[in-house]
């Protein structure tokens, strides 16, 4: 009898030790945004968005850090989705169970799970020494798309997996190609599914420090890559791409590392930005994802 | 499709806007971080000045690392605390570099603990070396095997690494000979961290440039330094401004300098950056924390600049103790 | 366009689309090619049994020593204090949206623990420096600045949504017929859990204590932020240590010459990491494999 009346007493009691500890991390996320908050929220402004890092705590800002951020984005999205597309594209409509196929997937889930600053050490290796890059966007562009790869293809083969085969069996009973098909039918309609993953696997990539720590990106960068757009004939420049860089998360480390007061406010402040991009790219992901598996009737 | 390939080309627009339209020209400075604060405030205050026509990028690789980049023709400039020693002297005449040698400030090197800690109120610097020579490794780990009366407790320290123009010359300094030292401590190229380390650590003690106690003075301690040297003032002496310029802060006042590549100053860019860093050296320098050369010298290392005079007066033998602003002047 | 020329451009795409396929193996090829290269040059200076062996980690000062035991032992130090915090948090946060929690509070829940695995390391980082540090200060005055302790809480905090996350998968992917067997012959509902559904589980939730691990072995901003750098032998979790991942860091901030005994030194304990993740991977996703084809 007092056996059962414990187990009933902790069934109970369970409910709020689980409840409890579900909302522990959620509880201290909350403490972590309020500090953080409470912090930068002061330095925010327009200064801080058109200023240099500056020795003083009060004239710093992350423009450098923001257009890098920018530029790294933007370049790692251009080399990472057309490769991930395509290799997922292989691999779900293409392939065949082999075991050529079988490591090619297994490849894909262990890169997956590879500590980030490995990927740093590839670019160094690679891109920075043997392909002489140096420490520059394009360099930091490149490893992390090499990072990110993975998260493409994987929710790219997820997407494409859930469009039903009837779509494609009337696609090729109208006489397309197998690659029409593809092109015409089967991406269009993965395509929020691919949307999601793309934005999923950038705000990855916009809060990654290490890989570009690794690859020699600099703390103290007081300018911009130079602009694909010129004023001189021909008009068009790759200059910028082997300019050196800094990003947002760097900059925060940077200034993190600082012991000065005053700076753990411009850290503070640029950790809100961070997480505001962050935050946005995901609800925006998630949007899309709602958004559209509600239209889909298949 | 077409939306995203819009937001596309709008962020690409938005960036180019943004980033500069002229190709701009960059200097490159890498080496000390004892002499960062200084670069970075000339840097700083130079592309204001410049409006973004030249960009300089600054690195702390250590005194060490930046003499291995200048040597390889990696970098323009490098900041060093300490003069150029002999197989750095080697490996620029292997590669052909030749570098011009200027002065720019003197440094107090600090001795700090933490604010809390109420036992030491000096040091000298036989305990320093019993603290910090090789020997001690594994075996000094207690602040009462330094001194009886202190507490029998761990002692943690913090210290520049081993690419680091300080910790040459500290250990020339206080062990005697150059980089032979203890290894188990917190050691970094980047003061910033050793000041963290000291500030949040009852039980610490550190080195660094004077200029990081100056910005951080109220999560640090300085302790006055008593080198047994009468001539040189009795009894423990603070890095001060004055203990400095004065040369009674023995023996851990040295001094710091650039170093050009001599075929890097022929670009314009170049040469505008050092003149105007000696220019506004005396006022950069007291502001960042450490202790101004006189203006004579400031002059004087313009003219050395302007003669591109290569080599070190300093014979490229690495850090030499004890050497006072006079001895300085006279070389010249 | 003509049928042949058609045909050809269908062939070339789908080379293309092969040769993406295929980059994957590239990279992984590329990864363990310039480790091992980098590596091979550093062992033929230092030998394999003084890094596996010797304690003292001083690759830069006068008096060598390559053993990486400190090194590790500051990442097993660290990533201990991760699984106590988020193994305990993570599992019981599993087993109530499992088996208690409403359909309702469930697609509420998860979608906000994953916002804790979306922040990134180095926020996670400045958090335990400035935040947690100071806090546990106040309980241990003694302790230091840097420390494992506190980047071992906040990488626990960060790895709670892993654990909870697949193990709560897996939970539930036990049929219910088990749990109906259990609760017809008088269980408490915590006591189907526990002694139904999570032995029941156990490989996915194993996968997931083991992919935990991985992510808190491979961590790399939070630690270098927060536990100091300082290479040591040492259990104790109140003074500095320096890990792994964070002497890599040290090391890149200082941006060695390439060919260098210091530049290879990141490569050596870079493909050590490497393998003991690899290893951890492939456990869990072997784990798994086994669990979905009980079912």
């Amino acid at each position: 009898m007092n056996r059962n009346k414990l187990s009933k007493w902790f069934d109970s009691s369970f409910y709020i030790i689980g409840f409890a500890s579900t909302l522990i991390g959620l509880a201290i996320l909350a403490v972590l945004i309020i500090d953080i908050l409470i912090d930068g929220a002061g330095r925010l402004g327009w200064q801080f968005f058109t200023s240099y890092p500056s020795r003083k705590p009060e004239a710093a800002g992350i423009l450098s850090a923001w257009i890098g951020t920018v530029w790294i984005m933007v370049l790692t999205a251009l080399l990472a989705v057309p490769l991930g597309i395509m290799a997922a594209i292989q691999l779900e409509e293409y392939s065949k169970k082999s075991w050529l196929t079988n490591l090619i997937e297994i490849n894909i889930a262990n890169l997956a799970g590879v500590p980030s600053i490995i990927y740093g050490l590839l670019g160094l290796g690679l891109f920075v020494r043997v392909m002489s890059l140096e420490r520059s966007v394009i360099s930091g562009a490149a490893t992390l798309a090499i990072l990110v790869l993975p998260i493409v293809i994987l929710s790219t083969r997820e997407a494409i997996r859930a469009i039903p085969f009837s779509i494609r069996e009337a696609s090729y009973a109208l006489g397309a190609t197998k690659w029409q098909t593809i092109r015409h039918q089967v991406l269009p309609a993965a395509l929020p599914g691919i949307m999601t993953g793309i934005i999923l696997a950038m705000s990855r990539a916009v809060g990654e420090t290490a890989p570009l720590i690794t690859i020699g990106a600099l703390t103290y960068v007081a300018f911009l890559p130079a602009s694909p757009i010129t004023y001189e004939f021909p008009f068009i420049s790759f200059q910028g791409l082997f300019d050196p860089f800094t990003v947002l998360p760097i900059q925060i480390f940077n200034w993190v590392s600082r012991p000065q007061k005053g700076f753990f406010a411009d850290a503070a402040a640029g950790i809100i930005v961070l997480l505001i991009i962050t935050f946005l790219m995901n609800a925006i992901a998630v949007w899309i994802r709602h958004k559209h598996s509600k239209k889909i009737r298949w | 499709m077409k939306r995203i390939f819009l937001c596309v080309v709008l962020a690409l627009v938005s960036v180019s806007i943004t980033s500069n339209a002229y190709p701009a020209v960059t200097v490159k400075v890498d080496g000390s971080s004892t002499v960062y604060p200084i670069t970075e405030a000339v840097a700083e205050e130079f592309q204001g000045a410049e409006k973004g026509k030249t960009r300089v990028t600054v690195g702390i690789s250590g005194t060490g690392g930046g003499f291995k980049k200048l040597c390889n023709g990696e970098s323009d400039i490098a900041d060093a605390s300490r003069p150029i020693k002999p197989s750095e002297v080697e490996l620029c005449k292997k590669k052909g570099i030749e570098y011009i040698e200027l002065p720019v400030a003197y440094d107090g090197l600090a001795i700090m603990v933490n604010p809390k800690n109420n036992w030491v109120d000096h040091i000298t610097v036989k305990e320093l070396k019993k603290l910090w020579e090789p020997a001690a490794q594994g075996k000094i780990k207690k602040w009462n095997q330094i001194r009886p009366n202190w507490p029998n407790k761990e002692i943690h320290l913090f210290g520049a690494g081993v690419d680091s123009g300080t910790y040459d010359y500290f250990t020339e300094a206080i062990v005697g000979t150059e980089h032979a030292s203890r290894g188990d401590y917190t050691s970094s190229e980047d003061d910033n961290v050793l000041v963290q380390g000291i500030a949040t650590d009852v039980l610490a003690l550190g080195f660094t440039g004077v200029a990081y106690y100056e910005h951080n003075k109220e999560s640090l301690k300085l302790v006055p330094v008593d080198d047994g040297n009468v001539s040189n003032g009795r009894g423990p002496v603070l890095p001060t401004y004055e203990n400095v310029t004065k040369s009674l802060y023995q023996p851990l006042s040295r001094p710091l300098f650039i170093y050009v590549n001599k075929k890097s100053s022929e670009r314009p860019e170049v040469m505008r950056f050092v003149e105007f860093y000696l220019k506004n050296a005396a006022e950069l320098t007291r502001e960042v924390g450490y202790i101004s050369l006189p203006d004579r010298a400031y002059d004087l290392a313009l003219k050395r600049f302007a003669d591109r005079r290569t080599g070190s007066i300093f014979g490229g033998h690495g850090s030499q103790v004890g050497v006072k602003i006079e001895e300085l002047l006279q070389k010249k | 366009m003509s049928k042949q020329i058609r045909r050809l451009k269908e062939r070339l795409i789908e080379g293309a689309l092969l040769l993406s396929a295929l980059f994957s193996i590239f990279i992984t090829a590329g990864i363990i090619a310039v480790l091992f290269f980098e590596t091979f040059e550093f062992f033929k200076e230092v030998s394999i049994i003084e890094f596996l062996t010797d304690t003292q980690w001083t690759p830069l000062f006068a008096e060598k020593h390559f053993g990486i035991l400190p090194l590790f032992a500051g990442t097993l130090l660290t990533t201990l204090i991760a699984v106590i915090v988020a193994i305990p948090i993570g599992l019981t946060s599993a087993i109530y949206l499992s088996e208690y929690a409403s359909d309702r509070v469930r697609t509420a829940v998860k979608p906000a623990l994953e916002i804790l695995a979306a922040i990134p390391t180095v926020v996670y980082g400045y958090f335990a420096l400035l935040l947690v540090t100071p806090a546990l200060q106040m309980i241990f005055p003694d302790l230091s600045g840097f420390n494992a302790l506190s980047p071992g809480i906040v990488m626990g905090i960060m790895i709670i949504p892993i654990i909870s996350s697949l193990s709560e998968d897996a939970m539930h992917a036990v049929p219910m017929g088990l749990r109906e067997g259990a609760y017809a012959l008088g269980s408490t509902r915590l006591q189907v859990a526990t002694r139904v559904v999570v032995p029941a589980a156990f490989s996915g939730i194993a996968a997931s204590f083991i992919l935990g691990i991985s992510r808190a072995v491979g961590e790399t901003m939070i630690v270098a932020i927060a536990a100091g750098q300082q290479p040591r032998l040492t259990m104790n979790p109140f003074v500095p240590v320096e890990t792994v991942t964070a002497y890599i860091v040290q090391v890149s901030l200082g941006d060695t010459p390439t060919g260098t005994i210091e530049y290879r030194t990141i490569f050596a304990v870079g493909i050590s990491l490497f393998v003991v993740t690899f290893g951890l991977n492939m456990i869990s996703y072997w784990l798994r494999k086994r669990f979905r084809e009980e079912y």
